[in-house]
Parts: structure tokens; sequence; C-alpha cells
């Protein structure tokens, strides 16, 4: 009841009326709520390019788009994917829940925040826009491998280029924010070992960002010289080697699939503890999991290029310390399984998807030590099983986790349930379609079929149209989120505080009401 | 916690001010480098997206002040922005991180690689007549008799400039005054740092002053050096790997001198007018904190890029 009283206080501590309080505002749930909602616009986006890519591939043979324009819609679903869906949904949530989940009145540095945010409308609208210039938009592949990227590139990589510089600097100035709320703000007496899961997936997570986001500014940066300035860092003639590009953008992208990664970590935590009415089994060894994947994040870039030519000692290094990754990402399997062993677990949709989560992002970790082993790589390098590896811990993996976490979350941002029965059916759609996309895409990549090309050997045909049909549903099937959340917003069931059954026991988040006040903790809460 | 209340802004037009200024930094930039060398003024738009980003930095700032001297700012939000530079200047060292990194790739595996020593020297049959040499003198294009990538005609070692002019030039060694001016400059910031916090304003404004006297002779030098380099060295970008390496890490690292000093030079303005006390002068803390840090980077850069 307290926000029908807030409002009549003069608006002081309400929102602002219209539009301007969403360009100028600096609180953190109208911040997490612009991001949410534009990772869910380029969620649509990139989701179409990706439909133009399994309509050309429904059939072997070139049917609907030109080679050329393939290139570009591989590129931009990609890039788009990566850092206009994954990374602004995460920091999304981050937004809504870090303060409320740590007793803090809002982020550290709100300002800050509201730039961080508009920053990506701008360099996404620059990035799509090169897609209507005359030459046409990025067409390397959303690793942007020198020399494709660089000697033999359209123009409009220089506006590529400027974007990432700017999606870069929101990244870097987003994680300080993140790191700073939870090294500053914290309510008295919750220790760091005290801090729920998901501030600890995203203190590591921030960390990451902050370490690898100028290693990709500084990348581009060389591209952006080798184009126009006549440098020679990816030209061996001056003496210099494109190999050096793909160094220096992994040890940039290694981190960063971790990054895309560590958040749902935390988010499916939070969900199977609360679902399986037990806290989480294992907390301590779950933060030193996380922690140890992001230490040997840094050392395991060279697993994306095995074929490229690098020493006998390089591949064996790469190779051994990418497996290690493999056990502290098997503590958290376990920790999880653990969690619901013997718990009294319902199977609500948040619960669903995280259970989801779980086991096909297990597929994809597997399918990821298939491809560190050097000798087998020679064999799976840019073929369809890279594609089904990163697209089962990207798909079932991240996005299932910012879905879950929508769920789980949604009715203490509306006040209101959402659709219980439309969830579970939201749940299984995206289930089967997800797998009826990815799982053949291991088939034909281990029969040989390479990644990127529009056309393809006739063997594949079967598999393809599968494909194709698996991944039509599942776009048309995320429709529904939309109008799921759409309607929870307005109308639905009453939340309670705690929202979910003993819920409020395992967070600060459930002491608040649903829907949670315009400003919370402005006193801070004592922690025992 | 203290009774004050963490102060959050209700709402601010300056971020979004800045966002829309990078967006015409955007489209400034790319149309500049893409219209390079032909007739054309998008040159205009970057210059314009350079004036809106002082002009809303300067309403930023100030704004910033203005609400410490208001004393809305408790102590918790003071840590805030202590933790932010903290992180800011770990993005930074990662940046350098990145072309540090390229540097020792290519000197260790890359150039040895194409002229045919070690593992994967066979990159050399490519590339016949091509010597692996730092720094690169002669270019693999060049050594097969192409002119795409020249090399540099002379290169800046402290090793090549004792052996050709022995003592005296080593004394006439540009970056062996720039080391001084540097290394000297973070002991002055920290003197003026020292007079702050006794309260020695004096001290801090004659220190800091000498501080800044000692920055802008820095990037002077570096600014003579590279004239030299184009004008009469025949190093310019262009000259393959080394001008490469060599113009982008000292280059950014001026340019971080650059930033660094026009931080501090405002900061002596603020001390001018009377901004700062013994305890609260975090402006002035971040910033030398920021010239400490182009300090370390200068000692790295004088290790890998010019002496060893």
């Amino acid at each position: 009841m307290s926000t029908v009283v807030e409002t009549h206080d003069h608006g002081h501590h309400g929102p602002a009326k219209g539009l301007t309080r969403w360009l100028f505002t600096t609180n953190h749930k109208d911040i997490g709520t612009l991001y949410l909602w534009f990772s869910c616009l380029m969620l649509f986006i990139g989701g179409s390019m990706a439909m133009v890519i399994r309509a050309e591939l429904f059939q072997p043979g070139l049917q609907i788009v030109e080679p050329e324009f393939f290139n570009q819609m591989t590129t931009n679903h990609g890039l788009i994917m990566v850092f206009g869906v994954i990374m602004p949904a995460f920091v999304g949530l981050a937004n809504w829940m870090l303060p409320m989940q740590i007793g803090a009145p809002d982020m550290a540095l709100p300002r800050l925040n509201n730039l961080s945010f508009w920053l990506l409308p701008m360099a996404f609208g620059i990035l799509i826009s090169t897609l209507f210039m005359p030459e046409g938009g990025p067409n390397f592949g959303w690793t942007f491998y020198a020399p494709l990227s660089t000697t033999y590139a359209p123009s409009t990589v220089n506006f590529f280029i400027f974007s990432v510089h700017i999606m870069g600097i929101s990244s870097i100035l987003g994680s300080i924010n993140i790191i700073t709320t939870i090294f500053n703000m914290r309510a008295p007496g919750m220790t760091l070992m005290k801090m729920p899961l998901f501030v600890w997936s995203w203190l590591i997570t921030a960390y990451l960002l902050i370490a690898v986001m100028p290693v990709l500014a500084g990348v581009v940066t060389m591209m952006l010289m080798d184009i126009n300035f006549g440098t020679s860092f990816f030209n061996a003639g001056g003496g210099g080697d494109p190999v050096l590009f793909q160094h220096v953008f992994w040890f940039f992208g290694h981190p960063e699939v971790y990054i895309m990664i560590l958040p749902a970590f935390g988010i499916a935590s939070h969900i199977i503890e609360t679902f399986s009415r037990k806290p989480i089994f294992g907390y301590t060894s779950m933060v030193y999991a996380m922690s140890s994947i992001a230490i040997l994040s840094f050392v395991v870039w060279a697993h994306h290029m095995f074929t490229v030519g690098m020493p006998l000692a390089g591949e064996l290094f790469f190779m051994y310390s990418t497996m290690l990754i493999a056990i502290p990402t098997g503590v958290k399997v376990f920790n999880w399984i653990a969690t619901m062993y013997r718990g009294s677990i319902t199977f609500e949709t948040p619960m669903l998807f995280a259970i989801a989560f779980v086991a096909l992002f297990t597929i994809g970790g597997f399918s990821g030590l298939m491809l560190a082993i050097v000798p087998a790589d020679f064999q799976y390098h840019d073929t369809y099983f890279v594609v089904a590896h990163f697209h089962y811990v990207l798909v079932p993996g991240a996005l299932f986790g910012i879905i879950a976490g929508v769920y789980y979350w949604l009715p203490k941002w509306t006040g209101n349930m959402y659709d219980e029965t439309l969830g579970q059916l939201h749940f299984w759609l995206t289930f089967f379609s997800v797998n009826i996309t990815f799982f053949p895409m291991h088939f034909v990549g281990l029969a040989g079929m390479p990644r990127r090309y529009p056309d393809y050997a006739l063997q594949f045909a079967d598999f393809n149209m599968i494909i194709s049909v698996g991944a039509f549903l599942f776009g048309i099937t995320q429709l529904l989120l939309v109008f799921i959340v759409i309607k929870s917003i307005r109308a639905g069931k009453k939340a309670k505080p705690e929202v979910w059954e003993g819920a409020g026991e395992l967070g600060l988040e459930w002491t608040l009401e649903s829907p949670a006040p315009y400003h919370t903790f402005t006193v801070q809460p004592q922690v025992k | 916690m203290s009774e004050q209340a963490y102060y959050v802004p209700e709402s601010s037009k300056l971020p979004f001010a800045m966002a829309l200024t990078l967006l015409v930094f955007i489209i400034g930039a790319a149309n500049t480098v893409i219209d390079m060398g032909t007739e054309s003024n998008s040159y205009l738009v970057l210059l314009l997206s350079f004036a809106m980003m002082w002009t809303t930095m300067f309403f930023w700032f100030s704004t910033v002040i203005k609400e410490n001297h208001a004393g809305l700012n408790n102590p918790m939000l003071k840590n805030s922005y202590i933790y932010g530079m903290a992180w800011f200047i770990f993005s930074e060292v990662m940046f350098f991180f990145a072309f540090f990194f390229a540097l020792a790739y290519v000197r260790n595996f890359a150039v040895p690689w194409l002229g045919g020593e070690g593992e994967k020297g066979i990159a050399n049959m490519l590339w016949p007549g091509f010597e692996a040499t730092w720094p690169v003198m002669i270019t693999p294009d060049q050594a097969i008799q192409g002119t795409e990538f020249l090399g540099p005609g002379e290169e800046m070692s402290l090793g090549t400039t004792y052996a050709n002019k022995g003592l005296a030039g080593v004394l006439g060694w540009l970056p062996l005054w720039n080391t001084i001016f540097l290394l000297t400059s973070s002991v002055t910031v920290h003197i003026a740092h020292l007079g702050l916090k006794n309260g020695n304003r004096r001290q801090f404004n004659i220190y800091l002053g000498l501080t800044l006297v000692l920055g802008y002779l820095f990037v002077g030098f570096q600014a003579l050096e590279y004239y030299e380099a184009y004008a009469h060295m025949g190093l310019t970008l262009g000259t393959g790997i080394y001008g490469t390496t060599f113009f982008m890490l000292t280059g950014f690292h001026g340019f971080h001198v650059c930033l660094g000093a026009i931080i501090l030079t405002i900061m002596w303005i603020r001390g001018l007018k009377g901004h700062f006390t013994a305890d609260d002068h975090f402006g002035f803390e971040a910033g030398s904190w920021y010239w400490h840090f182009v300090d370390v980077v200068w000692v790295c850069l004088v290790a890998f890029v010019y002496v060893m």
C-alpha cells in the first residue's frame, strides 16, 4: 500500500511522467527495465536474422538471399545476440536485483548507470544501419578475423569498429558500477560469503568484463589502424601476423563466453534452491567454482584456434587448461543436483527452465570437452558441431537462465503473478523446439557440414529441413513470452511479498512488497 | 552507517546528452576515416562531437562538485567514487596490456617465424630473403622486392643510439629526458598531495604546478621525437611492424599523458579557486592516481620499446 501513499507525495519519490522518465532516469529499476526491453527487441531483430539464415538453409541450393547478404546475416545475428541480447539482459537483471539483494538504496553511481544503458541503442542503431548502406553491413562473421575484416572488408567496417568501442564503453562503465555497488553498498552484516549467489556471479562477471572489454577495444583499434593508417599489425608483409588478431580477439573472447554464462549460474542457483525448498548445496564451493572458472578463462583462449598453426606445446597447454575448466563446472552441476536431491520440488515455470538449463547446458559443456581435444578438433573445427556446441551453451544455457530469471522475479517487478498455464506452454514449446533446432546440428557437423555457408551438400538436406522447422517454431514461441510478460504487467493474481512459498528466508528482495516500491532500502537493513 | 542517506539524484539529462554525443562521435569518426583523402566535410561532425563531449563533461563534473560542496555526498558515496576510479584505471591497464601483448607476440613468435626460425619457420617460404631481426628494418614485403611496406630508415632504441653516437648520443636521447621528467613529476605530485593533506596550500599549488610543467615538457619532447621520426629518420606508422608498435604504444601513452595533464591542470585551477580540504579532495587524488598510472606505463614502455 505504501506505493499508493507515495504517489501522493508530490511525485517526489515516484517516477517522473512521460518519455523523460526513461531518457533521464537514474533509478536502478527503470534502467533495469530499459535494459530488459532493449534486449527483448534485439532478440527479435537478431532472431529474424536467424530466420533468414534458416529459411535459406531449409533446402540445399541458393533460394532466397544472395550469399553476400547471407554473410551479413550470420555476422549480425551473432553480434546482436552476444552484445545486444545476452549481455544487456543480464545487466538488466543485475540492475533490478543487485540493490534489492544486497539491501542498497540504488546502484552506487546512478547517472553512470543511465549512460551505460543509453550507449547501447546508439551503438546498435549504427551497427544495424550499416545493413542499409550501399556497401552492406559487416560480412566477416561475428569473430571478424583479419584480414577478412581489414583488407577485404566493406568500408562500413569503420562504423562497426566505432560501434564496438561504444558497446565496450557501455560494458566497462556498467561493470564498474556493479563492482562498486557490490563492494561498497552491502547492508551491514552482509559479508562477502553471505552474499546471494547471483550477486557473487555478477561480481565475478563484472571483473571479467573490466578485464577483457579494453582488450576488445584494443583489437578493433588495431583493425582501424591497419585499415586506414597503414600499420601492419595483421599483415605479414610488414612483419605482423593475421594470427595475432585471433590471439588478441580470443583473449577477449574466451572470458566473454563466461561473462555470458556466469550470471545464469547465479540465477539457476536461486531458482533451484527456492523450488526445491532447500538452501543451495555447497554454497562455498559454488563461489570457489565460479572464481576458478573466471581465473582459468584467461589461459584457455587459443583452443578456438587449434587449426591455425600453433607450436605443439601451445596446442597441448591450451588443451589441458581447457579440460581443467570441466572440474569447477562439474562442481556446480553436481551441487545443483544435490540441492534438488530429496527436496520437496514443485515445477513452476522458472524451475522448469532452470532444470532444463542444468541438463542442456551440460550437453553444451560436454560437446565443449570434445572440441577441446586437439586432434578431434582438427575434424570438428568450423563445422556445425561447433555451431551446435555454442548454441547449446548460449540458448538453453544463457537464454534459458535469463528467461528463468524473468519468470522468477516478474511477480516482484509487476506485483502480479504471470499466467502459469501459458508459462508451462511456453516452456514445453521452447524446450522441444530448441532441441529440434540444435541437436541435429551435432550430426551434420560431425558429418562435415561447414558453418557460415549459404549452401550445402545434398546428404545434409534432411537434417537441415528439421533444423529449420525447429528454428521457426522456436522463434514464434518467443512471442508467447512477450505476451505473458505484458499480461502480467497489466493484470493478474496479486503476488505476496515472498511470492514463492518459503522464499522469504532466501533473500532480502523477498522481504519487499510486490511490486517493489520505486525506492527501496533508503535505510539499510541489518543482516544477521 | 551514517545517518545521512545515500544521495541518489532524481533524474539527470547529463547521461543522455553524453550518449547522444557518442552517437555523433561514431558517425563523425567513421565518416572521417572513410572519406580520408577525399574532399569532404565529415570531420566537422567529429569536431562537433568533441565540442559536445567537452561541454557535457564540464556540466557533469561541475554538477558533481556542486553536490559535494552542498554536502550531499555521505562517506559511502565518496567511497563509491574511489572504487569507481580504481576500477577505471584497471580497465586502462588492460587496454595497454592488449598492445604490449601484440608487441610480445610479434617479437617472440611472428617475426622469428617469418624469418624461418623456430617451429613455424616454414612461413619463410613465402618471404624468401627476409631475416628476423628486431627492430625490423627490412620488412618481409621489402625482402621480396615489394613496395607496400618499406622498413624504417632509423630506429629509436637505446642500444642503437649508444652504438651510433656514444655517450653524448645517450645524453641527447629524448626518452631519457622524458623518463626523468615523468618520474620526477610522480614525486612532485605526491609532495603536492602531502601538502594538501597537511593543510599547506602553498606547497600544493607550487608542486602541482611543477608537476604540470614536467608533464607538458614530456608531451613537448614526445612531439619533438615524433617530428624527428617523421621528418628525418624515415620512421612512420606505415614502416612495418616496428613503426606500428612503436607509434601505437608510445602514442596511446602520450595521449594518456595529455589526458592526465588536462585533469591535473583542472585540479590546479580548482585548488587556486580554493576547492579541496585536507580530508576531502578525491578529485585531485583520482587525478594523481591516473598520473602514477601513466608513469608506470612509461616505465614498461622504456623497458620493452626503447631498451630491450
